[in-house]
């Protein structure tokens, strides 16, 4: 498997994302974000960070850069694409995803190990993991407070969309940062675009506090 | 010209730190507060002297990057 990994300015978890995604068997290079998309990829990710030091709202002005003019092309193609906390901001910002984050409802930076629950398998990205599943993996974010109106809502639901939630222990749905009805990753309707507020790049190694993250990121691998 | 942009959450979208700020504002002592919504005022000069293009352009402006649709509300005013 063939990953991209795009850098722009102020990403900060483009190496975490790089050696993860090395560590499960592929092959990855970075991508500077003025530089064209190469071809053959099999995975572009969107890492997380402050891209243009979240200038504005956190990944508006990402958006704008060359490379999102090539990745929107490689989505509509049927590319897969992961983005990770900024990564996921972007995405939504470049309407590749539907919805918006704002503030923590704490308004608070919140970095903890959060619970997560697999809420729809259907996809390539959680393929390796049981609808119902708890997973452990880190969020780090100030701004994952998602938002989407009802009617969009219904439909994600309806379509698979919806695919992990925040949790307890127990898999009891909790909610660290105000998101609509919990929720801490979804896909588009061709389920090619993945988003989400959590790290599975930081949870890679026990020594590093577990290693959930990694049947995540093997999805991709098929 | 000049043109001021104000963005604000729409109506309904939650706004915590408006909230925070409400419950400040209540701990001081000012009772009569009834709400607080933070927004951003954003200044663009536009080298144009025909103030309706300046108010399309700062439009178009706010439409693709300023504000984001979703969760945010705009109107563009001329500083005169």
């Amino acid at each position: 498997m063939r990953v991209g990994v795009v850098v722009f300015p102020g990403t900060n978890c483009d190496r975490d994302t790089y050696w993860a995604f090395q560590k499960i068997g592929a092959k990855v290079d970075y991508l500077w974000h003025r530089d064209p998309l190469p071809k053959g990829l099999d995975l572009v990710v969107l890492p997380g960070g402050f891209s243009y030091g979240d200038y504005l709202r956190s990944g508006a002005i990402a958006r704008f850069s060359p490379i999102m003019e090539d990745i929107v092309r490689f989505a509509k193609k049927g590319g897969y694409i992961l983005g990770i906390c900024n990564g996921f901001q972007i995405l939504l910002e470049s309407h590749l995803l539907p919805g918006a984050m704002a503030r923590n409802s704490s308004l608070h930076f919140i970095s903890k190990f959060q619970y997560l629950k697999v809420v729809d398998n259907q996809n390539r990205f959680l393929s390796r993991c049981r609808n119902g599943e708890v997973l452990n993996i880190p969020i780090a974010h100030g701004e994952g407070n998602y938002r989407v109106d009802r009617e969009t809502l219904a439909q994600m639901y309806e379509k698979g969309q919806v695919i992990l939630k925040y949790c307890n222990k127990d898999g009891e749905e909790t909610n660290p940062n105000g998101s609509v009805d919990s929720i801490a990753g979804i896909c588009n309707s061709q389920k090619n675009v993945f988003g989400l507020m959590p790290h599975p790049e930081r949870a890679m190694e026990p020594l590093l506090g577990g290693e959930d993250g990694i049947k995540m990121l093997e999805g991709f691998l098929g | 010209m000049k043109f001021l942009v104000n963005i604000h959450l729409k109506k309904g979208v939650l706004d915590p730190e408006g909230k925070a700020i409400h419950h400040a504002l209540e701990n001081l002592g000012f009772e009569k507060v009834e709400g607080v919504r933070v927004g951003k005022q954003i200044l663009v000069e536009v080298a144009t002297e025909d103030e309706e293009e300046g108010l399309k352009l700062v439009s178009q402006m706010a439409d693709k990057l300023l504000a984001n649709p979703v969760i945010e509300n705009y109107q563009v005013e001329v500083l005169k």
